[in-house]
């Protein structure tokens, strides 16, 4: 039951991602573009995304447990580091180079696209690297 | 390349994002971030933690299909960014959003919507560089 809920719920966030125009790095790199072709379109996702999340989360947070868990397990830190500002910093330039965020190329493989699958497995090398950097003696937390 | 201006379709996409965030939150009470899901399916730490990220990105997988079954055709991808930078462009988005502990889904969407401190710094953060990238390949080399 709960496996089925879960793959329903990927099957939602997908269509809405598909729907969205994010799916699209044509479309997502125009919404970057403010100087050139501009498409807000990207906005209207967001505020979609967030009227949405922000009413619901806080619905939800009313039980006392998630229908299929003992509790709920949200982030709780605030720390504001290099790593955070950092991180984010060269998430946006991967996202600005390539169009693609995880988010929407996951859905996106299952068009079955090339371009997306090379993208994933970079994703992954990506992963990989950050791995190998913080396995390095001159780490600063993880 | 232009691109139509999609307001009510992108708005009525994003709400479906949105609900399955919700759902997800309702039913393990976990936070729907893509980089954590998909580095939580790759490196696998216990079978509990994998499975339910592995369905998940089930579920996203068959999307395309369910959209083409419905409606006959597949969600528009035109990709303007060669392979190499498809290549570099995703190795520093995997680098950079496990760093910085999130992306688009968990400090856009999941963060900004529990009102974080971090997701705060770090929407405008990415918004920003994602958006001097773009200026700088279109418009200040080439373009």
């Amino acid at each position: 039951m709960q496996l089925i809920y879960t793959v329903l719920t990927g099957l939602v966030f997908g269509i809405g991602i598909a729907l969205s125009g994010m799916m699209n790095p044509a479309k997502v790199l125009n919404f970057f573009d403010v100087m050139g072709s501009w498409d807000p379109s990207l906005a209207f996702v967001m505020a979609g995304a967030l009227t949405v999340t922000f009413l619901g989360y806080r619905l939800v947070w009313k039980r006392d447990t998630p229908l299929f868990s003992d509790r709920f397990q949200i982030p709780t830190s605030t720390l504001i580091d290099a790593k955070l500002i950092g991180g984010s910093a060269l998430f946006g330039i991967g996202w600005g180079i390539a169009g693609f965020c995880p988010g929407a190329a996951i859905p996106a493989l299952g068009t079955g696209r090339w371009e997306v699958a090379l993208f994933l497995c970079a994703v992954v090398g990506g992963f990989f690297l950050r791995r190998l950097l913080s396995n390095l003696p001159l780490k600063a937390t993880s | 390349m232009e691109t139509a201006f999609t307001p009510l379709m992108s708005f009525g996409g994003g709400a479906l994002v949105g609900l399955a965030v919700v759902l997800l939150m309702l039913g393990l009470g976990r936070i729907l971030g893509a980089t954590g899901i998909l580095s939580g399916a790759v490196f696998v730490t216990s079978r509990q933690e994998a499975t339910w990220r592995v369905a998940l990105i089930a579920g996203m997988l068959i999307a395309p299909g369910a959209i083409f079954v419905v409606t006959g055709t597949m969600p528009e991808i035109s990709v303007p960014s060669s392979p190499i930078m498809i290549v570099v462009g995703g190795l520093i988005v995997g680098l950079g959003a496990s760093l910085g502990s999130g992306c688009t889904s968990g400090h856009g969407i999941c963060g900004l919507s529990r009102l974080s401190l971090r997701s705060i710094v770090a929407v405008p953060t990415f918004m920003a560089t994602a958006a001097i990238t773009v200026y700088l390949i279109r418009h200040a080399f080439g373009g």
